[in-house]
């Protein structure tokens, strides 16, 4: 059988497989444990109706906790033993890291990223849709500023490599140096402003999600709110922070969340542009040097990311059923 | 003198679309002007130009003898009310208020007293630091004029201020309204509505507006007793101003009026010679009805009647009607109880009865 066959034929058996289970137990909860006869009949359909949900919902509920639990869970177990994974060696790993002086410089960096790429992407994404709103071209311009989130992380950093390129035929930055007369250098082994060099690639793909994201809570103000406030005499600038930032306030915080929780996870730009060198790395990139060389200090570094993206996680959450309210 | 004029004031959208055209309106210091119209007839669109929300495609507009065409809305010395409120949500009610005066870098003691005076005046005091989703619609509203109040403008505008509430606070908040222009009478306010009980009860003078124009302006009473066309005569007062065709026969100070099913009706509108043989429309509204005999100049079946307690309102079809055309409807007074299916027989007073000619009355005609 041909893998394509055997792909299709496995979806089928899948397919038929859920609504199977969905037809069965359905018909097991009407017609056996509940069955409305007589003088059971509404009290056996309500609580069929209680029992519903989670019969349908259990088994989804079942394997994505498997596969979202025990991968943390295993990996915790897994930090806590050698490089081998033959001896248990308690929180070394982690001790190990703490006096790592790479790990210190990748949380440094990643400390500089989280403070600076969501800041950046969200101010650049709401004044973007800002300027665009009533512009007759403004979705043309929204289009081309959205385009970069459609590239991938390392096909951006790519694109960039020729923006910082030595060569100053290729890269724009030597280009300009050039131009003044001034002698070719790379951008990326400039100690400290490298890690802002690779932010902006980042700043440059996400400033295109927040912009639609707040482009559409923008539209979202009632428009007389904005009338009262020109009655009220208040200038463009006054009317933009004081009547319309406040009043998405909600989305800024989910958007910005949201591009924090995506920085803590990016290490194709870091690993694409320089391998961590030059003082370049963050956690994700660095737990990628030490994956399968020493899983048991990339499992540590895993979980030290999992708890920093955790309560940005759950305030981003809260924020988003805020805002669904 | 904070009067308003409007000279040939137009509107047109994308050079092409006219909402209105050639409106020319003298407004003086402390009238309380009310813009009626049926929906989509630009009384909103006229507001909201005077508030300079809209461009003012084409005429003159002048606030206080100072042309404003282009001074922007803050400037004009206008505040406005709207139908939606219009409140900041993420504000208090306090900043809500506060909010034009600390635009306009008021020092805060003085934002302070006035604030709390306003709210004292609108009974908002115990809600100064609530949000607007923590309210009431009609502590919303009251909000929203408070917010008004507070920037002490020449000229208020109301955009439909009473739509959004429930019938009962209407009406209460309808009062307030006519309270509030009562405290400050050399405030000029203009308000939009299409609802004519409250075109009737607050307005010192009312503008009708129709066709991109103004239909007609006066005092309520102006336009209930000497509309100037039928528009306005079937615009204003509930139910509709009947009308039905007839002749001129006779002339004079009282106009006699020959109905297509040959009986006669008199008139107090004065006309001329030449007027003998016009055809026009005779307008009556339903309350000047009164049950006559035979000689009655409406005679006819009862079709259905509505008792409203105090009034009865009798649909009934003159003999000469067509079938399938709207039904004369009279406002009898008391229960009718039994009217339904008999013959009955009305007429009105000659000074009751309006005459129309090719829609305009003849009663200005002749003037």
């Amino acid at each position: 059988m041909s893998p394509l066959l055997q792909g299709v034929v496995m979806i089928l058996i899948g397919l038929s497989g859920c609504i199977g289970y969905f037809y069965v137990s359905n018909f097991v909860l009407d017609k056996i444990i509940f069955p409305p006869k007589l003088d059971d009949q509404g009290r056996n359909i309500n609580r069929a109706n209680l029992v519903r949900p989670w019969l349908f919902l259990l088994p989804a509920l079942l394997l994505l906790s498997l596969y979202l639990i025990y991968p943390v869970v295993g990996s915790f177990y897994r930090s806590l033993f050698n490089r081998a994974n033959t001896e248990f060696v308690g929180l070394a790993n982690y001790g190990a890291l703490w006096n790592d002086s790479g790990f210190r410089t990748a949380l440094y960096n990643n400390f500089l990223w989280v403070l600076v790429v969501p800041a950046a992407s969200t101010f650049m994404g709401l004044l973007v849709a800002q300027l665009t709103d009533k512009l007759s071209w403004g979705n043309v311009a929204k289009s081309l500023i959205f385009m970069p989130m459609a590239i991938s992380f390392v096909g951006a950093s790519l694109i960039w490599r020729f923006v910082y390129a030595v060569d100053p035929n290729i890269g724009i930055i030597n280009a300009l140096r050039d131009t003044v007369g001034l002698s070719p250098m790379d951008p990326l082994q400039l100690p400290f402003w490298n890690n802002f060099f690779l932010m902006v690639i980042l700043v440059w793909i996400q400033t295109g999600f927040a912009m639609v994201i707040l482009s559409a809570a923008l539209r979202g103000i009632p428009e007389d709110t904005i009338e009262a406030a020109v009655i009220d005499g208040a200038k463009p600038r006054q009317i933009f922070f004081r009547i319309k930032v406040p009043q998405i306030k909600g989305t800024i915080m989910v958007v910005w969340t949201t591009i924090t929780i995506t920085v803590l996870k990016v290490f194709d730009i870091v690993y694409a542009m320089t391998g961590g060198n030059f003082k370049t790395e963050i956690l994700p990139s660095y737990m990628m040097d030490y994956m399968f060389r020493d899983d048991g200090r990339a499992t540590a570094v895993a979980f030290v990311i999992m708890i920093l993206v955790l309560p940005v996680m759950i305030w981003n959450i809260s924020n988003a059923r805020k805002e669904m309210r | 003198m904070a009067g308003l004029k409007l000279t040939n004031v137009a509107k047109t959208y994308g050079g092409s679309v006219e909402v209105l055209k050639d409106i020319n309106l003298d407004i003086q210091q402390g009238e309380l002007i009310v813009f009626v119209g049926p929906s989509g007839c630009g009384k909103s669109t006229l507001l909201r130009m005077i508030a300079g929300l809209e461009k003012i495609s084409d005429g003159a507009l002048e606030i206080d003898g100072q042309l404003v065409n282009d001074v922007p809305p803050a400037q004009r010395g206008i505040a406005m009310v709207f139908q939606s409120y219009a409140l900041y949500p993420h504000m208090t009610v306090r900043d809500n208020m506060a909010f034009a005066l600390k635009i306009a870098k008021k020092p805060k003691d003085e934002i302070n007293t006035i604030v709390e005076k306003t709210a004292e005046m609108l009974q908002l005091t115990p809600y100064l630091d609530r949000l607007p989703k923590a309210l009431s619609g009609g502590q919303r509203q009251r909000v929203a004029i408070g917010r008004s109040i507070v920037r002490d403008p020449k000229v208020y505008l109301f955009d439909e201020p009473l739509s959004n509430l429930d019938a009962a606070l209407r009406v209460a908040t309808r009062i307030e309204i006519a309270r509030l222009k009562e405290r400050m009478p050399d405030r000029t306010m203009i308000y939009v509505t299409h609802d004519q009980v409250e075109a009737m009860t607050l307005a010192s003078r009312i503008v009708v507006l129709a066709n991109k124009g103004i239909a007609q302006v006066g005092t309520p009473l102006e336009l209930y007793e000497t509309p100037q066309n039928e528009f306005v005569a079937q615009f204003i007062g509930s139910p509709s101003m009947n009308l039905l065709r007839g002749e001129i026969i006779g002339t004079g100070a009282q106009t006699r009026i020959k109905l297509l099913d040959g009986r006669y009706i008199l008139s107090d509108v004065p006309t001329t010679e030449e007027d003998l043989g016009l055809t026009v429309n005779v307008g009556i509204r339903p309350e000047d009805f009164v049950l006559s005999d035979e000689n009655g100049a409406y005679c006819g079946t009862v079709d259905i009647t509505e008792a409203l307690g105090e009034v009865t309102l009798v649909y009934f079809k003159v003999d000469t009607l067509a079938d399938g055309a709207e039904p004369i409807v009279a406002k009898l007074p008391g229960v009718q109880k039994d009217l339904r299916g008999t013959r009955v027989c009305l007429t009105a007073a000659p000074e009751k009865v309006h005459v129309f000619h090719e829609g305009q009355s003849l009663l200005y005609r002749n003037r």
